[in-house]
């Protein structure tokens, strides 16, 4: 298992050079002067250069990759072109709202999701089960950044009520904390819950079919048993998985919610840095993006087995 | 091809989400006969007005005709839409095809390659390219068709790996056929139905993204009228003007609504397991 995880890991190594590569590339191939649209058309010529010197933008391409490479093994992902404020602290602080935005966001999808898969697959063709698709299908038909502006406008025109602006951490003030993410993470975790609905119902009804369920309810075993303890485990790796890509859908998907709750996350950061053309903080929060999302895929990898023993890893 | 439409006859969902898909087409290709007015015609003296005989979803605050927007914008997604999916499928189909029947070191490369394309986010992805290229139209298109190159190569080559095992393949190697006439005569016609339901489904997923880029103001840019870009412009005054938002988020769900339906009830229709 362990000879496993650390095969699994070393091959994240190739992954995650060819995203540093890639965000390196496509951010040096922006057409136009990025030191010229940062200090703007009525920089002096020294200014531009000594910005030029600074970040090493004057050096060959594969020179300034390399140098960038340097610092990021070290845990140096630079200084933001923009702020001069250090790139990796920056991200690592906002990643805390992302992180928890996240979170709230996957728990809020799975107590809507599950409950409910699980009752359309045991009610198959009733009107519940009916339902239940309908409200899944809409869940992945009505995107997020629609789902946020309705809630928001419906909140403002029916209740009065505006979702409180800035941000304060979870462990300074949880209650206003939780005020703010509530909002954001209801949007998220609605998109992701249909995606989960219908996997639990259709893995669900695949486990209900087979043989060793018969058996069970052949021996008496109450409905309750039979679905909790062994439908459920079976069909648990086809909604893990879902639930992996869906954490992925999510991470993405802040960008937008960030955006428009005006939360400063991850998603804010990239966005705001990709237009503003600052090189160094896209580069960084890009690459980190990309190592959560692969280490997420990792775990859920690894979570197979621990709920079906029959998966080893060798 | 006859089992098909019989069976899709038969599902009702399916059939309802054809329909939609259908009437979305109509509305795309009929824009000009359907929209009173030209999307960026402007009524200065009817700024911001509630739906009325005269403007039936109301107008936006410049004095545009929200309806004939709407109609206009549905042009726009299914073109991005087509071309975005198209340029993807296009791209993938060709990897897939050359990864599934040749493996070995070529599968490899192209593999690891679009291993790196799936460790993004689809939306963070299609940004920094957007932020490339610029945004635009056709820049839109471009990003959408190479973030869903990878999941249209894998799909193809999972296919091309599976129909590859069959004897009537092995016996076309064995007589010699050239390779490329395999891929195109006896492996491709055979890989159709999962590319056709992966189609399917990104043709919603390449409206949802269009509609996303356009919002966050790396899409399609105004006047042109995107049902994004409606979007992203009415959040300023949406408490004053409901109706700017509603019209166009509902033209969204349910174009997307429709492809979703469609998509899945051709995913049981084409799976050969669900016959």
């Amino acid at each position: 298992m362990y000879a496993y995880i650390v095969r699994r890991l070393l091959m994240l190594v190739p992954v995650l050079f060819g995203v540093s590569v890639f965000i390196f590339v496509i951010m040096r191939i922006v057409p136009g002067d990025v030191a010229m649209t940062i200090l703007g058309t009525d920089a002096t010529p020294e200014s531009l250069r000594q910005l030029r010197e600074d970040f090493g933008l004057n050096l060959p391409i594969y020179q300034q990759y390399f140098e960038w490479m340097a610092g990021v093994l070290t845990g140096d992902f630079g200084e933001s072109m923009r702020t001069g404020k250090e790139v990796l602290p920056d991200i690592l602080n906002r990643f805390k709202l992302t992180f928890e935005l996240t979170l709230i966001s996957a728990v809020i999808s799975w107590v809507i999701a599950i409950p409910l898969g699980i009752i359309a697959a045991i009610k198959r063709n009733s009107k519940a089960d009916f339902g239940v698709r309908l409200i899944s299908l809409l869940g992945v038909s009505v995107p997020n950044f629609a789902l946020a502006t309705v809630l928001i406008l419906v909140l403002a025109l029916f209740f009065s009520y505006s979702p409180p602006v800035g941000y304060v951490g979870f462990f300074a003030d949880p209650a206003t904390n939780l005020q703010i993410m509530i909002l954001p993470s209801i949007v998220l975790g609605t998109a992701m819950a249909g995606a989960v609905m219908r996997m639990t119902r259709s893995s669900i009804l695949e486990v209900l079919r087979q043989d060793f369920i018969r058996t069970i309810r052949a021996k008496g075993a109450r409905e309750r048993v039979v679905i909790f303890q062994h439908a459920l485990r079976n069909a648990m790796i086809p909604i893990l998985t879902i639930i992996g890509m869906q954490i992925g859908t999510l991470l993405g998907g802040t960008v937008i919610i960030e955006q428009i709750f005006s939360l400063p996350g991850l998603g804010q950061l990239v966005l705001t840095a990709i237009t503003q053309r600052d090189f160094t903080v896209v580069q960084g929060a890009v690459l980190f993006i990309a190592f959560v999302f692969v280490l997420i895929n990792l775990l859920v990898d690894l979570l197979y087995s621990y709920l079906d023993p029959r998966i080893t890893y060798k | 091809m006859k089992s098909f439409f019989e069976r899709l006859r038969k599902d009702k969902v399916g059939l309802i989400g054809f329909l939609g898909i259908f009437i979305v087409i109509l509305i795309g290709l009929l824009s000009p006969f359907i929209a009173p007015y030209s999307p960026e015609q402007m009524f200065t003296e009817h700024t911001m007005e509630g739906p009325s005989r005269q403007f039936i979803f109301g107008t936006d605050e410049f004095g545009r005709d929200i309806f004939s927007r709407i109609v206009y914008g549905t042009q726009v997604s299914l073109k991005v839409g087509i071309i975005a999916v198209g340029i993807g499928a296009g791209c993938g189909l060709i990897f897939g095809l050359i990864s599934g029947y040749f493996q070995g070191k070529v599968d490899q490369v192209i593999m690891r390659i679009m291993d790196v394309f799936f460790a993004f986010p689809d939306i963070l992805l299609a940004l920094a390219i957007v932020a490339v290229l610029g945004p635009s139209l056709t820049n839109t298109m471009i990003a959408i068709g190479i973030v869903f190159t990878p999941v249209f190569t894998r799909t193809v080559r999972a296919a091309v790996i599976a129909v590859k095992e069959n004897e009537y393949i092995t016996s076309a190697v064995a007589i010699g056929v050239n390779p490329i006439n395999i891929i195109l005569k006896h492996i491709t016609p055979n890989i159709l139905a999962p590319f056709i339901v992966q189609i399917t489904l990104a043709l919603s997923g390449a409206i949802l993204t269009e509609a996303a880029l356009s919002f966050l103001g790396l899409g399609i840019q105004p006047p042109n009228p995107s049902w994004g870009v409606m979007l992203d412009a009415s959040r300023t005054y949406m408490e004053f003007a409901p109706w700017t938002i509603l019209f166009p988020a509902g033209a969204i769900v349910f174009t997307i609504f429709c492809f979703n339906l469609f998509g899945d009830s051709l995913r049981d229709i084409l799976d050969p397991k669900m016959k």
